[in-house]
């Protein structure tokens, strides 16, 4: 990289500015809706940042979860409490088991061989094609009446694995193809059966590829929403489900839903700020390495 | 040492079969049997096996359904329109802010936000921006004399709103690996061109751009795959209305599958999005792998003019 001589145009800090203000604008509008008493939402002399913030959104959203009442509940609406564990619960699980089975799987595709790595990529591009749309009709249909898993959380969290697996296996055997074969045998020498072999000296290794692959997968299933609105009944709704249900045409009360989207947003954004880097790896990963 | 031969040969197949099966039970199973459904005139109530086959009665229906060509229609418009908008803004920048600045990555992580936020969230606050009087837009106007826009009750701003969240939202996707492949470009090339005395102009022209090109048709195939699969943003905005001004074919699949309860017709709808997505990877692969195999013919004709 050769370093930059020229001083940079005004303009051009102008421009990145301009950028950041538009990418987190409205993000920022909704946090600080958040904060604001829905009387203050209708007046429009009340400014969109500035006004007196107030928590009481917040506490209406997780009155279940609080310690202590908040004294402007009347009615203790248990719903996003509920459905906010619920999310949390699916997301990890489904995380969980889809990196479990994904790892094993892009092990044994890069290391034995006995498929193509060019049928493995077309899989996944054929997979990431298919919308949850076009899923939602027979994981309905199916669910229902041949699993009987609909409203478990066990058949909401198979989907998502499903969903997921193939990005996962895709972007863990670009790691793990980066990992010298030597060690392998090394361990092997000493006496390490392929079991021992794969979770002891190769997991470690890829630890970078796996916490790409894990955000990924937890975003998708924590954002999901079609398939969670289909399948799950009352007691099972995370929270998209809560969210779209809870707007109606008219009167919505925007700082609740506003405390309530930013519920769902803080994770992603956490992940966003913690690991940016390997979020870039693994969106690069297909396009730019082929 | 038999045994243990034998087991060494069966690792594959353990290493793989816990995916293989989810994949088998809750993927491929249920695509193969859409495919099924969509000739079968099925209500949520039945069970697949007492449904009626009904042959090509829903595609039939499909296309002498004035309503779904609408969508379809709308469909293809906001792709193309999305896709051709984010492409020029996302390249665009890519090529202004491809310089050593400090706080590259930071910045990255600011653009990469909207991403990672949930569809829904992203239309509750497009929504709550659009909205006829408290939302900014409206107010911002009306603060500086203007009239306000009916954002979401109007056909033709209703597009214009649900093009805009999507821009919004997916512009940085473009950018981000545009300026990842103009990073990794030959730095000799540039630099010839650098000493031959090109303008900035012409090796934007005529260095940066040809040489990304398969990156940024990949990217653009990808893109476009994806916006085919938007909905939930747009579910929270219009809900696919005012009429059918946004209902794209993810929207209306959804709709006659939960309010009009027609399974077969919406499996039917699911079989020709699944098509023409289908027809659109093929392409992308088609296109990937002649790129491939053209690289190799190069440095194969290199390889030979070095010796």
């Amino acid at each position: 990289m050769s370093v930059q001589k020229e001083t940079q145009n005004p303009l051009f800090y102008m421009l990145i500015v301009v950028l950041v203000v538009m990418s987190l604008g409205p993000i920022l509008l909704m946090l600080a809706t958040s904060f604001k008493t829905n009387v203050d939402v209708y007046d429009s002399s009340v400014s969109a940042f500035f006004f007196a913030p107030t928590l009481a959104n917040y506490e209406t959203v997780l009155c279940d979860v609080l310690w202590y009442e908040p004294s402007h509940v009347d009615y203790c609406d248990p719903t996003f409490g509920r459905a906010l564990g619920n999310s949390l619960f699916v997301a990890l699980v489904s995380t969980g088991l889809t990196l479990f089975m994904g790892c094993m799987a892009a092990y044994a595709l890069v290391r034995f061989k006995f498929m193509g790595r060019g049928t493995v990529s077309m899989t996944t591009l054929l997979m990431r094609m298919v919308p949850p749309a076009v899923l939602l009709v027979p994981v309905f249909g199916i669910w229902t009446f041949q699993y009987g898993l609909d409203g478990t959380f066990t058949g909401i969290i198979l989907v998502y694995t499903a969903m997921n697996l193939p990005f996962v296996i895709w972007i863990l055997q670009s790691f793990i193809v980066q990992v010298p074969i030597q060690l392998e045998e090394a361990a092997r020498m000493d006496g390490a059966n392929p079991i021992q072999i794969f979770f002891l000296v190769v997991l470690p290794i890829i630890k970078p590829g796996l916490a790409a692959a894990a955000i990924f997968t937890f975003r998708i299933a924590w954002n999901e929403f079609l398939l969670g609105n289909a399948l799950l009944d009352r007691n099972t709704r995370t929270v998209p489900v809560t969210i779209v249900n809870s707007i109606t045409e008219y009167d919505i009360n925007w700082g609740v839903i506003m405390a309530t989207g930013m519920l769902l947003a803080i994770p992603p954004i956490i992940f966003t700020f913690v690991a940016s880097k390997q979020i870039i790896t693994g969106m690069t990963a297909g396009a730019v390495k082929g | 040492m038999n045994i243990a031969n034998k087991a060494n040969r069966l690792t594959p197949y353990v290493f793989m079969a816990p995916a293989a099966i989810i994949l088998a039970v809750a993927l491929l199973y249920p695509i193969g049997y859409m495919i099924y459904a969509s000739f079968l005139d099925w209500s949520p109530s039945q069970r697949i096996g007492e449904a009626d086959f009904v042959g090509l009665r829903n595609y039939v229906n499909l296309m002498h359904d004035a309503a779904f060509r609408e969508s379809f229609w709308v469909t293809v418009k906001f792709a193309a329109v999305v896709v051709t908008l984010e492409m020029f803004i996302g390249v665009g920048l890519a090529l202004l802010l491809d310089r050593n600045i400090k706080g590259m990555s930071f910045l990255r992580t600011i653009f990469i936000l909207p991403m990672m936020i949930a569809p829904i969230v992203v239309g509750l606050m497009w929504r709550y921006m659009y909205h006829p009087t408290v939302g900014i837009f409206n107010r911002t106007l009306k603060d500086w004399g203007f009239e306000g826009i009916p954002w979401l009750s109007d056909s033709t701003w209703a597009f214009v709103a649900v093009v805009m969240a999507d821009v919004w939202q997916w512009t940085p996707f473009i950018f981000i690996l545009s300026l990842a492949a103009m990073q990794s470009l030959p730095r000799s090339a540039l630099e010839a061109a650098e000493i031959d005395g090109a303008s900035d102009m012409q090796k934007v022209i005529h260095i940066k751009l040809p040489l990304m090109l398969p990156v940024l048709i990949v990217t653009l195939m990808l893109r476009l795959i994806d916006a085919f699969k938007v909905l939930e943003v747009i579910m929270v905005l219009t809900n696919g209305g005012p009429g059918l001004s946004t209902e794209i074919v993810a929207m209306r699949i959804f709709r006659t599958a939960q309010e009009f309860q027609e399974l077969g017709e919406a499996a039917a709808m699911s079989n020709t999005l699944l098509m023409v997505l289908m027809a659109l990877t093929i392409g992308m692969f088609a296109y990937n792998k002649m790129q491939e195999g053209r690289a190799a013919k190069m440095q194969a004709m290199a390889a030979k003019g070095t010796a």
